[in-house]
C-alpha cells in the first residue's frame, strides 16, 4: 500500500542547549509509517541549527510573534500557496497565542493544527496555575503574582524560605533571603516585565510527562519522565521513562478537566510523601518528545493524525527504561546557504 | 525485607527501578540477595543459603545482611510490607 504523502510544517528548529522541540517532533513524524512526509521548517533567525540539518525540505522565516497575528497568517498564507502546507505544528509558547487565534483562517486555506483553545491555553499559565489547581483538586504550589517588590517580604513571611521568583514566561530563581529575592525580582522584571510570580518551595524529584490529549478529554497518550542530566539552564540532557501508572493517570485528569486538545508537557515535583505538585503546564510537546517515539509512543505522529482528522487509538503501553541522550555537533555550512536564509527567508 | 517486585536485576548485577528510574551495581552475592528476595525468602532462609554457600559464619553475615537491606531501602528498592 503506497503512503500517504503530506507536507507539514513544523517551528521551533532551535536545537542549541535549551532546545526547542522542532527537530524532535520532525523526526518523530517522519518515523510515522503511514506517511511520506514533505517537512517544511519554520525559524525565526538564520541561525536555527535545524534549518541545515536535512531534516527540513524547505525552509522559510516567518515574522516574530510582536509582529502580530495578521502578519503571521500573511507569511504563511503565501508559503501555503507553494507548498501546500496539510498541517502546521507550532513549538513555542510564545508563537502559540498567534497561531490558536489563527487557526480557522488556516483550515480555510487548507492548513489543518491541533492546538489548544485559548481558554485551555490561559488556564494553565503559570499567573493562573493554582486557581487552576484548587478548581480541579491538583497539587500546586501557593502562589502570589506581584507587581511591586516591596510586597516581597510579606508573602516570604507566609511561605517561609526558599521561595521561587519566577518571569512571567521564563526563568526561576530559587531564593534563600529577602535580599536574593529582591535582586531575582528586578532582573525578572527588567528581562521579562510585570507580573512576577512567587512561589512556594516543593523539595522532591522532578518528573515530567510528555501527553497529548483529543479535545474531547480523552488521553491518546502519556509518558513520564525523569530527567539524569539537566544543564545550568534547567534543561534535560539525559531522561530515562518511568514506569508509574500514578503520572499517566494524573495526565489522563488533566486531559478530562481541560478537554485537553494537542500535546503538552506536565513539570511535576513529588515530594517525599509522594504527592505529585504541578509546578507548569507547558501548553506544547518538549524537546524529549522524541524519547515518546522511542518508547512506543509517536505523540507527534498521533498529533500530526489528529489533526488531519483521524482516528486515534489512544496508547496502552510504552517501553519502561529507554533513555535519550542529547548530544551536540558541529555542522559545516557554506556562507551560501546561510545568504539564502538570510537575505531571501528561504532555503 | 520485600524487594519491589518491578525491580529488574541483571545477571552482572545491574539494579533498575523503572519507578524512579534510578539504577544501581551490585556484586553477584548482592544480586543473589535480591533475587531470594524477590522469590519471597525470609531472612533466616536467606542467611542460611548465603552462609552455607559462601561458608561464613551466620553472626557476620546476618550484619552485614542488615547493612545492604539498608542500601536497599535508601534506594527505595524496597516495598512497604
Amino acid at each position: 500500500m503506497s503512503k500517504r504523502k503530506i507536507t507539514v510544517a513544523v517551528t521551533g528548529l532551535n536545537a542549541v542547549d535549551s532546545p526547542g522541540p522542532g527537530i524532535a517532533v520532525i523526526r518523530g513524524v517522519k518515523e510515522c509509517t503511514d506517511f511520506d512526509v514533505r517537512i517544511i521548517g519554520l525559524s525565526y533567525e538564520s541561525l536555527e541549527p535545524g534549518i541545515y540539518m536535512g531534516l527540513c525540505d524547505k525552509t522559510y522565516q516567518i515574522p516574530y510573534p510582536t509582529a502580530g497575528s495578521e502578519a503571521l497568517l500573511h507569511r504563511l498564507a503565501f508559503i501555503n500557496e507553494k507548498e501546500k502546507i496539510d498541517v502546521i505544528i507550532p513549538n513555542f509558547d510564545a508563537e502559540l497565542y498567534n497561531f490558536i487565534k489563527i487557526a480557522p483562517k488556516l483550515k480555510a486555506i487548507g492548513i489543518n493544527s491541533f492546538l489548544p483553545t485559548h481558554e485551555q491555553f490561559d488556564a494553565r499559565d503559570k499567573i493562573n496555575l493554582y486557581a487552576f489547581g484548587q478548581k480541579h483538586g491538583f497539587y500546586v504550589p501557593r502562589d502570589r503574582v506581584i507587581y511591586d517588590v516591596h510586597e516581597l517580604p510579606a508573602i516570604a513571611e507566609q511561605f517561609g524560605y526558599p521561595i521561587v521568583v519566577k518571569g512571567k514566561y521564563y526563568e526561576a530563581t530559587v531564593a534563600q533571603t529577602l535580599e536574593q529575592a529582591q535582586k531575582a525580582f528586578h532582573k525578572l522584571n527588567a528581562k521579562w516585565g510585570l507580573p512576577i510570580i512567587v512561589q512556594e518551595f516543593i523539595n522532591g524529584t522532578e518528573i515530567n510527562v510528555a501527553a497529548l490529549g483529543d479535545g474531547k478529554g480523552n488521553t491518546v497518550s502519556a509518558v513520564p519522565m525523569r530527567k539524569m542530566v539537566i544543564t545550568d539552564k534547567g534543561k534535560a540532557w539525559a531522561g530515562i521513562t518511568l514506569e508509574d501508572q500514578s503520572l499517566v493517570d494524573l495526565a489522563a485528569k488533566f486531559i478530562s478537566a481541560t478537554k485537553w486538545s494537542g500535546g503538552f508537557e506536565l513539570e511535576i515535583m513529588r515530594t517525599m510523601d509522594g504527592r505529585p505538585y504541578i509546578m507548569e503546564v507547558n501548553p506544547r510537546f518538549p524537546a524529549w518528545i522524541y524519547l515518546t517515539a522511542g518508547a512506543g509512543q509517536n505523540q507527534p505522529a498521533a498529533l500530526v493524525k489528529l489533526a488531519l482528522g483521524e482516528k486515534v487509538t489512544p496508547y496502552k503501553t510504552y517501553l519502561v527504561g529507554k533513555l535519550f541522550i542529547r548530544y551536540s555537533w558541529d555542522m559545516i555550512v557554506d556562507v551560501s546557504e546561510f545568504q539564502k536564509i538570510s537575505a531571501f527567508g528561504e532555503l | 525485607m520485600k524487594i519491589n517486585k518491578n525491580i529488574a536485576i541483571s545477571e552482572s548485577g545491574f539494579i533498575f527501578n523503572p519507578g524512579t528510574g534510578d539504577s544501581f551495581s551490585t556484586n553477584p552475592i548482592g544480586a543473589e540477595i535480591i533475587q531470594l528476595l524477590k522469590d519471597d525468602k525470609k531472612p533466616s532462609e536467606i542467611i542460611k543459603v548465603i552462609s552455607s554457600k559462601y561458608q561464613i559464619d551466620g553472626p557476620s553475615f546476618e550484619k552485614d545482611l542488615e547493612d545492604f537491606y539498608s542500601q536497599l531501602r535508601d534506594g527505595s528498592l524496597t516495598a512497604y510490607e
